[in-house]
């Protein structure tokens, strides 16, 4: 009997949960029990309320187990769970299971599919066909093509992708840069982290064809390092595309050149801002800069530099595969394309959902991730990490679109969105908004470094009762000199978690009197 | 430029930190300064030897990258991961991003505040862990998530929490892994 192929994810939030030992445990057993098996670490499928997922190879393709602990292993194994067996774990093949198979996975394509680092699968999985094809194209058609397809920033500004490239092509200079943003801060986003995992190559193509496109020959991959699996995941995946001649001073024999490094966080949010990354990318403390000069222009080391977050560059393999028409045709608006959504906190299924710009949070929230855990009704979902707005649950027909989120005073951000049921209070979560923005500001910016600080401070005074009208009154104008008065998003969006807080939750603000009433 | 070589030395550690040696400092300190904006990769490698950054570092790294003192000294106090004191025997994060807090992470603070005996940023007297907070370990899918000694767990509950330091105590969390 030929070795049994099984897979168990690496991904750090399936390990997180126990997947190694479940790994291990497996191992064990198949040798007491004299059975040939070899195990893959591959990506997560993004089905997280199911990890650890471990799924074995049979005739009739791949079967799911999961929640897998290692005490299941004993049952699994009598079950004859090698062999695709019946047991309560049993989820069949995953590619059915609904949240799956209702997703519209562009990216996400091969991510759990295959080993991750594997350049032979990722070639076989319409790996590297972008590249292969950017390589035929001339760079101003490549940067049209970018355009031409719709693609915005996915970092959460939004800004036309196609547009930054093509101001980096017509920049003249000796040196440009390529810039991973792989600084994902937000809390309620993992699409990043996901990738970098599970298909490393995918964001390596990406930034090969950013490149290729640009006239760039050096790239950064700056990664947080509350992510050190993906930080050594994705060292390695580049030294294997470098051996494979897809990295290095002639890529695939066509004469150009460009070559990545990894660069490491220091765990501070700010420098998930693109000016304060380029700034720790050069050795410095992580302060933003004034724009302009733009990035495009003067960016890494005072270079021309496109810098673009993770989900941007892996949109842009399969924009030159598929060409730009195939990927326009999916989104609404001006929202073109796909986008992973990532279903987070008190959330039944979470996990992560691609799909079209335009699938309404309801569905997202109820369909794919069934309510909240607690079983509780859903009261608040914060979209967009901890500078987006708060919504409430009756709140949710809205659909997933940058201009539709900008109209409700809210914002799509990372594609991030957090759950929670209705013990939350959101007085808190406020102040909470306040207090991150205190603990991470950079300092540049009076309103966001001092206006923090007094934030916290006017919040506890509304909670505690005192002077009510008139602290709400002050908090409202901190919050607009706040957006007026800072350079970046930090200062600038932590008035919208606070604002929307006290908009769509005022009972929450209110309790010392409504107390006093009963 | 070997990715390779540059990733192993600045990975995050994972424990076995040695006692603070100027010379072997000094030595990463040279390895390192022809990178690209060498500051942070050298930081990392120091911390990831020594557990944290000495302040005896500064003139070091000042003359070799030829930067002034209070440039060094800025960016080494501007960035959390950075230490400038030996670090407890066992750390202890909690996230205390939005996703864990609606699962649950404010609970888990509370208790595990009152079971060390000391707040954030604190480490416990007979430094045997220290505290630290982190803002999403991207594990927002299985929270309330906790870095123990650079492991992230998810699906925390006080009791699991209290058991899976036990283990770090013991040194069987390694093992167990």
């Amino acid at each position: 009997m030929s070795a049994v192929k099984i897979y168990v994810p690496g991904d750090s939030s399936a390990v997180a949960v126990g997947a190694n030992r479940v790994a291990q445990a497996i191992e064990r057993l198949a040798r007491e029990k004299n059975r040939e098996i070899q195990i893959v670490r591959n990506g997560s499928r993004g089905l997280y309320w199911l990890e650890p997922m471990v799924e074995v190879t049979t005739p009739a393709g791949r079967i799911a187990y999961g929640p897998v602990a290692p005490s299941d292993l004993g049952s699994l194994f009598d079950a004859d769970f090698l062999s695709g067996g019946a047991h309560a774990l049993r989820l069949g093949k995953p590619e059915e299971i609904p949240f799956l198979k209702n997703q519209e996975r562009l990216m996400f394509a091969r991510c759990g599919i295959t080993d991750p680092l594997s350049i032979e699968e990722y070639r076989a999985n319409n790996g590297y066909r972008g590249l292969a094809k950017a390589l035929q194209m001339q760079q101003a058609e490549i940067v049209a093509e970018v355009t031409e397809s719709g693609l915005r920033g996915r970092g959460g500004a939004g800004f036309p992708t196609g547009i930054k490239w093509k101001t980096v092509l017509g920049a003249q200079a000796d040196r440009k840069y390529i810039v991973c943003n792989a600084d994902e801060g937000d809390s309620g986003t993992f699409a990043d982290r996901m990738i970098m995992e599970g298909d490393p190559f995918l964001l390596i193509e990406g930034m090969t064809i950013a490149g290729v496109a640009t006239g760039a020959t050096k790239g950064f991959i700056y990664i947080r390092s509350e992510y050190p699996d993906a930080f050594r995941q994705m060292g390695r995946a580049i030294e294997i595309a470098r051996n494979a001649g897809y990295l290095g001073p002639n890529v695939l024999g066509s004469g150009k050149a460009f070559d990545l490094e990894t660069r490491l966080g220091a765990g501070a949010y700010i420098c998930g801002e693109e000016t304060s990354l380029l700034e720790s990318l050069e050795g410095k403390r992580g302060v933003i800069r004034p724009k302009p000069p733009l990035p495009a222009l003067q960016g890494l080391f005072g270079k021309p530099t496109v810098i673009n977050n993770v989900l941007s560059f892996t949109s842009v393999p399969v924009i030159i595969d598929d060409g730009a028409a195939f990927y326009k045709n999916y989104g609404m608006g001006r929202s073109r394309g796909t986008q992973p959504f990532q279903l987070a906190g008190n959330i039944k299924q979470g996990g992560l959902v691609e799909k079209a710009f335009g699938v309404t949070l309801k569905e997202l929230v109820h369909d794919f991730g069934g309510g909240t855990l607690s079983g509780r009704p859903v009261r608040a979902v914060q979209v967009g990490g901890p500078l987006g707005a708060y919504l409430r649950g009756d709140q949710l027909d809205i659909p997933m679109d940058y201009e539709a989120f900008a109209a409700a005073k809210a914002m799509l951000g990372h594609g991030g969105l957090v759950v929670f049921d209705d013990s939350v209070d959101m007085a808190q979560q406020a102040r909470f908004a306040m207090e991150f923005c205190a603990a991470e500001s950079c300092g540049k910016c009076t309103p966001c470094r001092i206006g923090s600080t007094r934030g916290v401070e006017v919040i506890d005074r509304i909670i505690a009762g005192t002077s009510r009208e008139k602290n709400l009154k002050l908090l409202d104008d901190l919050c607009e000199t706040m957006v007026d008065g800072s350079l970046c998003a930090l200062g600038g969006l932590t008035p919208f978690p606070v604002q929307s807080a006290i908009r769509h939750f005022p009972e929450d603000f209110d309790k010392p009197s409504r107390k006093a009433a009963e | 430029m070997t990715t390779a070589g540059q990733s192993d030395a600045t990975s995050p550690s994972k424990g076995g930190v040695s006692a603070w040696d100027a010379a072997a400092a000094r030595q990463i300190i040279e390895t390192y300064r022809g990178l690209d904006g060498a500051l942070m990769p050298i930081l990392h490698a120091l911390q990831e030897r020594f557990g944290y950054v000495d302040d005896a570092a500064v003139p070091d790294l000042s003359e070799l990258l030829n930067l002034s003192r209070a440039e060094v000294h800025g960016v080494i106090t501007f960035y959390h991961d950075f230490r400038r004191t030996p670090p407890a025997r066992h750390a202890l994060h909690i996230c205390r991003a939005e996703a864990c807090q609606s699962v649950g992470a404010r609970e888990l603070e509370t208790h595990v505040k009152k079971k060390l005996g000391v707040d954030y940023h604190h480490q416990t007297p007979d430094g045997r862990w220290s505290l630290g907070a982190i803002y999403c370990l991207g594990n927002c899918a299985c929270g309330p998530s906790a870095l123990i000694d650079g492991e992230t767990v998810g699906r925390l509950t006080p009791e699991k929490l209290d058991a899976l330091m036990r283990e770090a105590e013991a040194g069987r969390r390694e093992a167990a892994e």
